[in-house]
């Protein structure tokens, strides 16, 4: 390909600054109006005049942010970690031992792939009310985990075939246990896949809004999506507070996204093509 | 490696090899995955054939009935047509924009990264809070109206998510928003894939930008196409959170989709067993036509080749 800056290349930055304006349009009104006071009636395409934060601070209060933030926080990392921690150790016998279960075994995991969680979703939630644990925070670690299981065994499975036994061979002659070859050795190798496995769970995990609007609905905890929902609801007319509470759900995302976008862009791909 | 010690540790490694690879190793997560997932999906199968409304005890098997039921009930018919709809439009639109924009941001404009950054951003906010903005925007007071009329369309104003021939169309349209970055990521990934001296190389042999895309990259794109199109035609088939912020299946049951219907009779009509003969329809749907599709697909990706 030629590889200069031609009058055609001008023309096509100009075309696609001018689409990713157009989609970031909406974002643009989103800050745009959140930083309004109520009673400014001027156009919404408009910059604000005069802004002000006091919208941020109302919705902060309003909306029950505060918990929702440590709540969808303590359910990413706990079901993450455990998704990471169980489904490697899954993927190391799977991937190693040649014997006909250890097949069939990978084969059924595959097949959670397949099934939509639709169908668990409620069977499951008539089991957890049965434990006592709708409105826990627990009931969603407990579904995001073995909702995700397949999925990550799947990508640690593929990763460990293709890595080479020598390490850990060489580690069980030293006379390290199967716990300490697998650990010391084996896991910090799967460090690229399980990049991308924390990623792709944790984007899922964060944003799902379904799962905790059924399982913690009657209790008094939220994630961040489910408050948004109520806040919504409550304040459906009242654009300038409404939008102030959409950019406090979205800055810890974003903000997350903004500082790892090279890691975040490339796991999506990678994770994916496996 | 070789010689007499060699070979001892080899065969010391063969005979320890299964032995130290520890079956239990795959049993958390086995019994979390049976538990949440295979042991509920199964019962769920069987609700489908009672007629349990979720909160009596009583519930009496009712054989296909809830699948009769579904077959000439018009809102099923309804949200099944709405979901293949939203399925098929998202897949199309959403990948032609995404593979577009790959094109765009892998060639040599300046502002390629910038770009790429903002435009994948969409795909990682969270789908209420975007659902929540374009409620707002197509609203008849909204962004979208304002815009018109300030740019002398004032006559294409229209109430997008308030009528019942637009609403659809509207939830489409920001599906593709949100997503067409995600796919343009995945292309991408695929583009930066292809060596560049082969198309050079048909670039010297006279090959037009069109044939060289047509004949060359497109062909090569084939993995990346499959993943793209397997994850918007689930994704659409599943679609939830945006349709229940925006319009809840309305206006009239104009949006309604299979997975909002199927919440409206579990939680609101105390209808479980039919609800959950409708996600066990939902389940056939994925089924089928993600696995029918990944078949002709990498049935093409061979063909390519």
């Amino acid at each position: 390909m030629n590889n200069r800056y031609t009058v055609r290349t001008l023309l096509r930055e100009i075309l696609l600054i001018a689409v990713t304006a157009a989609m970031a349009f909406p974002l643009y009104v989103l800050v745009n109006l959140s930083l309004r006071d109520p009673r400014d009636g001027g156009s919404v395409i408009a910059p604000t005049t005069s802004p002000t934060l006091r919208n941020y601070a109302d919705a902060w209060r309003e909306a029950g942010l505060a918990g929702a933030v440590v709540n969808s926080v303590i359910v990413t990392a706990v079901s993450v970690a455990l998704i990471v921690v169980v489904s490697a150790m899954a993927a190391y016998p799977l991937a190693r031992v040649t014997a006909r279960w250890s097949r069939w075994l990978f084969l059924l995991f595959m097949l959670g792939l397949l099934l939509p969680f639709q169908l668990a979703l409620l069977p499951l939630y008539q089991t957890i009310r049965d434990l006592h644990l709708l409105g826990s925070l627990w009931s969603l670690v407990l579904f995001y985990s073995g909702l995700q299981v397949p999925f990550a065994t799947f990508l640690y499975t593929g990763f460990l075939r293709a890595l080479p036994r020598g390490y850990e061979e060489a580690a069980l002659i030293d006379g390290a246990g199967p716990m300490q070859a697998f650990w010391r050795v084996v896991f910090p190798l799967l460090r690229p896949i399980t990049g991308t496995v924390v990623i792709l769970n944790a984007i899922f995990i964060w944003n799902d809004f379904l799962t905790p609007f059924l399982y913690l609905s009657g209790g008094d905890q939220q994630t961040i999506p489910v408050a948004i929902f109520g806040f919504l609801g409550q304040y459906v007319s009242q654009w300038n507070l409404v939008f102030a509470g959409l950019v406090l759900a979205m800055l810890p995302i974003l903000a997350v996204y903004f500082a790892m976008q090279r890691h975040i862009i490339k796991g999506f791909a990678g994770g994916l093509k496996g | 490696m070789s010689g007499p010690h060699a070979e001892e540790v080899t065969a010391r490694v063969k005979a320890h090899r299964h032995r130290r690879v520890p079956v239990w190793f795959a049993f958390p997560a086995l019994a979390l995955y049976v538990f949440v997932v295979l042991v509920p999906s199964a019962q769920g199968a069987t609700f489908a054939f009672t007629d349990w409304d979720g909160l009596n005890p009583a519930k009496h098997f009712v054989g296909l009935a809830n699948f009769r039921e579904l077959w000439s009930d018009p809102a099923a018919r309804g949200a099944l047509r709405q979901t293949l709809i939203i399925a098929v439009a998202v897949t199309v639109v959403q990948n032609a924009l995404g593979l577009a924009l790959a094109l765009g941001v892998n060639s040599l404009v300046r502002s390629r990264f910038v770009l790429r950054v903002l435009l994948f951003a969409p795909a990682v906010m969270t789908p209420v809070v975007t659902a929540a903005l374009w409620k707002y925007m197509l609203a008849p007071e909204g962004a979208v109206n304002g815009l018109l009329g300030s740019v002398g369309l004032g006559s294409w104003r229209q109430n997008w998510l308030g009528e019942p021939d637009l609403a659809l169309g509207s939830v489409i349209g920001v599906i593709v928003w949100q997503f067409a970055g995600y796919s343009m990521v995945i292309f991408l990934a695929g583009l930066q894939g292809i060596p560049a001296d082969v198309q050079e190389a048909a670039a010297v042999d006279g090959a037009g930008a069109w044939q060289r895309f047509r004949r060359i990259v497109l062909p090569l794109l084939a993995p990346a196409m499959t993943i793209n199109l397997m994850l918007s035609v689930i994704g659409g088939l599943k679609l939830f959170d945006q349709v229940w912020v925006m319009t809840a299946g309305g206006p009239g049951d104009s949006t309604e989709t299979l997975s909002t219907l199927m919440y409206k009779n579990a939680f609101q009509f105390n209808e479980y067993g039919y609800s959950v003969a409708l996600a066990i329809v939902l389940a056939v749907f994925v089924a089928v036509l993600s696995s029918g599709q990944y078949a002709l697909l990498r049935r093409q990706e061979r063909a390519a080749r």
